[in-house]
Parts: structure tokens; C-alpha cells; sequence
């Protein structure tokens, strides 16, 4: 996992509520073995008129001239902004697979889905949870400045914009540890191999049921 | 002190070690595997060089992608069948309590054959790689959804790194009025907490009305917990409970079946537990309920009529029922019983199961489907409910009446496989998601029961149940 320490990025700012999973990335591209290569089609059905298929190139798929991520303005965008409850829906990770791939380290909405906001840690994209008024503000900034930026600084857990607002956002130890240092969270886990063994004596003499077959 | 709600039972008995901030590692009981979010969890720990720690807790079947009709044929798309091919290798080459490949008698729906063949236990953590693991929650078992990162996490560990979620009890008090089931429930609860409602919760159903719900209803109700942002959905564990996995395949037998009774008969909230948030419901309130948008909470009683974007004072959800409103292709104020619907699906792991087919042929016996439905599908969850339909001759009911009659899997309930909606088709759905897209690009979901699918399916626009 790439690590991520700070981030002075543009924003793109998707200005709904409830964005599902289903919309980050449709179920046709949930076909792949691969984990990488889903950038093309995030928000396929919003982003294209036609329809995408897995393995399809999409540089000269017709666009959809509306749609935030298709605006000159935003391209390179590296912080998406969003609403409540932004990744709601199914647990595939395809979804952060694919905000990843195609460039976003950072998303900024006043609530998240919990399997999604779990899933984004993973794979390097740190989610921040931030007030409906300070999600407003920056919305309104946003689409007031041409080639708006905020920085996020994971060590010290602030956000600042570029007239120097500055918030602070929550992150439990762990998650921010594995980020900062880009770890395998697998490699981490069976550093505690011996007590996961002796708590699994443990239940095994409590439910012996669960033991077998 | 105070006593222990169901949840933190289920939690307390399964932390290996817990971390200053709360972050724990969790032991997991049952690991679910389908073919969509695993493949490549398996080549994380080829690449690694990992093992699986306990593959006698894996249960693995292809759902999604495998075709509904036609098997003698294959899966004819390649994409789709090197995902069910790649599950096949992964299982032979890292192995699994029980695998049922595409085309074993008992393969189907990961959420109906697990509990059928008794790999759901009460007291168990389950995870998969599936948001409706909230499903085995009607056990009485500690279940949810993970990412395919987590996945290997706990293929490779047997544990989960995670925070306690606070609780909250959601009592549905009195009984359902007749014509009234378990997805009325949770689409009415949904309705009422909105979709971002249980998000950082565990949610526990009661009341007299959920401990009233069969088991196949309770699975229908913890199914939809996740819609209504819970990851986990429980019901506490009663004589239903235990008389459901009495005889099932791998649930324990003789001596360990007598002490696992014993434990399970404990696994309910203490009566002195306090919870975060509760919230009471009045079954006698809750209609036959249909989805008239583009999210599970937008959702009204069929004698309803379809809302009004200028009477929504928040601009957020104006634009959001405006949007829902043009994507759906439907009138403000219009009665849901005016909407006209082009398919029906009955199936997915939210109704697929023998008493939601039960329910459908009952409407459906003697009819015929209405001459503007294109098609209306049935899709037993799994080889064992489709056997058992047939035994009852449901098949021959549906098929009298004009419903195609296929074979088990996920379909059209996420469309992975050929089953899905044109463009601006209308589907009167059991299944659990009415996002934009989910049964095909541009197609339109309205959610509802099994009953309430077959006598759209028969009138050719929604109709209460209870009236036709």
C-alpha cells in the first residue's frame, strides 16, 4: 500500500448525497480478477453516454459534458468532496480500487458508509469525516476558485484551504499509523500470531461444535 | 451493572487482543467466500506466500455471475466464467469446508445455503466479502460485511481488525396485519431511519413482531440492515432458532448439539441491557410497502402516492427526490398504484427462499401475468429451495401463469449475469438495492415483498396485496 503523509490537491466536488457503490464503479467491471485498471470507469454511467464494458478504452468514449469529473476545471483532481453518506451499497472494494486508480487520495464528506470507509483505508485514500457546515464551506469555495486546493496533513489530522481555514479531523491510531507508514495491515496482525493460537484453544474448548469438520 | 446486550456477548466472546484507542482483533467463526470479491484476496496471499489459517472455515459457492437458464450450455460469457473459473482453482488449491461449484445440486445464493445446510451457527462471527452477510444476523451470530482487503485479512489470520460499533434496538411491537411480511418491515424501518440511519451500529431487531417472523423472515429483515447503513443486524436466538438448524448437515450432533443448545439458549440481550439508541415501531402501522425512488429510504405504503420534490424543505433531499423522480421516470403525487411495471424478479438473498416463494405462488395460483410484463422471473435462492418448490409444485403454479421458472443464483438482482433491465425498463423487484443501475444501465427498481411482486406481476401496475 502507498503510504500517505500529505497532499496539497485539487478539488473535485460531487455534490450528492448517498453516492453508492453501484455508481462509484457498476457491477460489469466487478468481473475482473485484477485489482488495478478500474480508474477508466469510475462513475462509469454518469461520466459516459454509452455504455462500458470491462477492457473497453475509453479515450474516445462519448462523454458526459455535465458531469463534474469530465469539467477541464477539475482534471487532475486529487480530493474528491462529497455528501452524506458517500459510498453506501455493496462491499466491494472496487469501489476505492478504482477512486484510487484514477487519482483521488483523499475524500472529504460529512458521513461515510462504514464498509466503504473501512475499505478506503486499505488501499491508501484516507476518508475524512467533516461537519455538514464545514462541507458546505467548502463547496461554496470550491466552486467560487478556479483550481481550488486543500492540503491535508495526516500527521498533524488538519485540513487547511488556501485562505488558511484550517479543520481538524479524526482518525483512530491504528488506521493512521498503517497510512503514514503504507503498511500491510496481514503482516502487522501475525506479529500476534501466538495470542490468536491461545485464544482459539480457548473457544475451542468453550464451542467445541465450532471446530468441526 | 448493567447487563449485556445480545452484541456485546457475541463481541466479548470472540476479541484476541485489544489495542489502547479499542481497536480490537477479531476471531471469526465462519468465512464466506463467493467469486466476485475474492479472486483476488486468494492472489494476495499467493503473492505473500500465505496460507489460509483455518480453511475449515471457508464456504464457498459461485452466485453472481452464473446464468439462470440454459446450463447445459455453460457460462457464455468469458469474463464471467474466468471469475466462476478462478473461485473453482482458489478453493482446489486453498481449500473449504464445504464448495458447491456452478451446477452442484446444492449450489445458490452464499446467504441461503449457508444457513440451509447449517454452516450458520448461533454465537458465530460470520464475514464475507458481501454487504447481506448481514443476513446470518437472524441466527443470533455476530455478522457483516468486509472488503476484499479484509478478506485475505482474514483468510490469512482468522481475525478482523476492528472498533466496537455502538448498538441500538429496534422493537417492532404488536403483529403484522395480514398480507404484511418481514420486507414490509425493513423497507417501513428503512423508511423511517433513512438509509444512513444504523450507520456505526449494530442493530438488534425485537419486539413481539420480530420474535412472531419465521426464520426465513428474520434473514429477509437482518438482509436489509446493511440498507439501512447497519453492517450488522441481529435477532436473538428462541425455539425457532434451534428447531431451523436441528438436522441440517454441519450443525453439531449428539452430545455437542445438547451442549450447543445450552449456550445458545443464552445468546439474547439481559433483560437490564442498556442500548444507545432505541427505537419503538407499531407492526399495526406498517402497509405493504414500495420503493418509488433510486435508495431503499425512499419508500412509501402502496396506498401511497409518489412524493412532491416542492414540499421538501432541505435543498439536498429536494434534489435528491428530483433526481430520483426524473431517473425513475414517474409524476409527483401520482398513486404507486398508477405506476405500470415492463418485468418482475422474485429472488435474491433478500426473498428467494421457500416461504417467499410460498408467498408469491399463492398470488400468483390460478392468474395469469398481465399482458404489458416482458418477463416476470423466478429465482429459487438455491438447488435445495428450488427442489423443494417443485416437491410443492410452486414451479407449476408460475409457470401456469405465465413467470419463468430458472435455476438458483443472485441474477437479477445486481445483474451480473445475463438477467437484467433495458434502459428505462420498469421491475417490480424482491431484491434489496433500487440504485440507479442495479438491474441493468437505465434501468428503474421498485422494491417490495414476494406477495406484493406477484400481484404487480398479475395486474401489470403495483396493487395492494391485501386486495387483490
Amino acid at each position: 500500500m502507498k503510504p500517505f503523509t500529505r497532499l496539497n490537491g485539487l478539488v473535485c466536488p460531487l455534490d450528492r448525497a448517498n453516492v453508492d457503490t453501484d455508481a462509484i464503479i457498476p457491477k460489469q467491471f466487478l468481473k475482473s480478477i485484477k485489482r488495478s485498471g478500474f480508474g477508466p470507469y469510475l462513475f462509469d454511467e454518469w461520466r459516459y453516454t454509452n455504455y462500458g464494458e470491462p477492457g473497453m478504452d475509453c479515450t474516445n468514449r462519448p462523454k458526459n459534458p455535465d458531469f463534474v469529473l469530465n469539467q477541464a476545471r477539475y482534471q487532475g483532481s486529487e480530493v474528491l468532496l462529497a455528501r452524506d453518506n458517500f459510498g453506501c451499497g455493496s462491499s466491494r472494494e472496487h469501489a476505492p480500487w478504482a477512486i484510487e486508480d484514477y487519482g483521488f487520495r483523499v475524500i472529504i464528506a460529512p458521513s461515510f458508509a462504514d464498509i466503504f470507509f473501512a475499505n478506503t483505508f486499505k488501499n491508501g485514500v484516507l476518508p475524512i469525516v467533516a461537519s455538514a457546515e464545514v462541507v458546505d464551506r467548502l463547496f461554496k469555495e470550491c466552486a467560487e476558485t478556479e483550481g481550488y486546493k486543500l492540503d491535508v496533513d495526516l500527521a498533524a489530522q488538519t485540513v487547511t484551504t488556501p485562505t488558511g481555514f484550517s479543520f481538524s479531523f479524526d482518525i483512530t491510531p491504528h488506521r493512521k499509523h498503517c497510512l503514514l507508514n503504507g503498511l500491510d495491515e496481514i503482516g502487522l496482525t501475525l506479529q500476534h500470531a501466538d495470542e490468536i493460537r491461545a485464544f482459539e484453544a480457548k473457544h475451542k474448548a468453550a464451542q467445541p461444535w465450532l471446530f468441526a469438520g | 451493572m448493567a447487563g449485556k446486550t445480545l452484541y456485546d456477548k457475541l463481541w466479548d466472546s470472540h476479541v484476541v487482543r485489544q489495542e489502547a484507542d479499542g481497536t480490537c482483533l477479531l476471531y471469526i467463526d465462519r468465512h464466506l467466500v463467493h467469486e466476485v470479491t475474492s479472486p483476488q484476496a486468494f492472489e494476495g496471499l499467493r503473492m505473500a506466500g500465505r496460507k489460509p489459517w483455518r480453511k475449515e472455515t471457508v464456504v464457498a459457492v459461485p452466485d453472481h455471475n452464473t446464468p439462470t437458464n440454459n446450463w447445459d450450455k455453460g457460462i457464455e460469457d468469458p469474463v464471467s466464467k474466468l471469475q466462476v473459473d478462478t473461485l473453482d482453482a482458489n478453493i482446489k488449491e486453498f481449500g473449504a469446508q464445504i464448495y458447491f461449484p456452478f451446477k452442484h445440486a446444492n449450489q445458490g445464493i452464499i446467504h441461503v445455503i449457508a444457513p440451509e445446510n447449517g454452516a450458520t451457527l448461533p454465537g458465530m462471527t460470520v464475514v464475507c466479502g458481501d454487504s447481506h452477510t448481514a443476513t446470518h444476523g437472524a441466527f443470533g451470530a455476530l455478522a457483516h460485511g468486509i472488503g476484499t482487503s479484509e478478506v485475505e485479512h482474514v483468510l490469512a489470520t482468522q481475525t478482523l481488525v476492528q472498533k466496537k460499533s455502538k448498538s441500538m434496538l429496534i422493537k417492532v411491537n404488536g403483529q403484522l396485519g395480514a398480507g404484511v411480511t418481514a420486507k414490509d418491515m425493513a423497507l417501513a424501518i428503512i423508511g423511517r431511519i433513512g438509509t444512513a440511519g444504523g450507520t456505526g451500529y449494530c442493530v438488534e431487531f425485537g419486539g413481539t413482531a420480530v420474535e412472531g417472523l419465521s426464520m426465513e423472515g428474520r434473514m429477509t429483515l437482518c438482509n436489509l440492515a446493511i440498507e439501512g447503513g447497519a453492517r450488522a443486524g441481529l435477532v436473538a436466538v428462541d425455539d425457532k432458532t434451534i428447531s431451523y438448524l436441528e438436522g441440517r448437515p454441519a450443525a453439531p450432533k449428539g452430545d455437542e448439539w445438547t451442549k450447543a443448545v445450552a449456550y445458545w439458549k443464552t445468546l439474547k440481550s439481559d433483560p437490564d441491557a442498556v442500548f444507545d439508541t432505541v427505537i419503538e415501531i407499531d407492526a399495526a402501522e406498517i402497509q405493504p410497502q414500495v420503493t418509488w425512488g433510486t435508495s431503499p429510504e425512499q419508500v412509501t405504503s402502496v396506498g401511497g402516492k409518489v412524493p412532491n420534490p416542492a414540499s421538501e424543505s432541505d435543498p439536498i433531499r429536494r434534489a435528491s427526490v428530483e433526481r430520483a423522480l426524473k431517473y425513475m421516470g414517474i409524476e409527483a403525487d401520482m398513486p404507486i398504484t398508477d405506476i405500470k411495471i415492463d418485468k418482475v424478479f422474485i429472488g435474491s438473498c433478500t426473498n428467494s427462499r421457500i416461504e417467499d416463494l410460498r408467498a408469491a405462488a399463492a398470488v400468483a395460483k390460478g392468474k395469469k401475468v398481465a399482458a404489458n410484463v416482458k418477463l416476470a422471473l423466478v429465482v429459487p435462492g438455491s438447488g435445495i429451495v428450488k427442489r423443494q418448490a417443485e416437491a410443492e409444485g410452486l414451479d407449476k403454479i408460475f409457470t401456469e401463469a405465465g413467470f419463468e421458472w430458472r435455476e438458483p443464483g443472485c441474477s437479477m438482482c445486481l445483474a451480473m449475469n445475463a438477467d437484467r433491465l433495458s434502459p428505462g425498463e420498469r421491475c417490480a423487484s424482491t431484491s434489496n438495492r433500487n440504485f440507479e443501475g442495479r438491474q441493468g444501465p437505465g434501468g428503474r427498481t421498485h422494491l417490495v415483498s414476494p406477495a406484493m411482486a406477484a400481484a404487480a406481476a398479475i395486474a401489470g401496475h403495483f396493487v395492494d396485496v391485501r386486495q387483490a
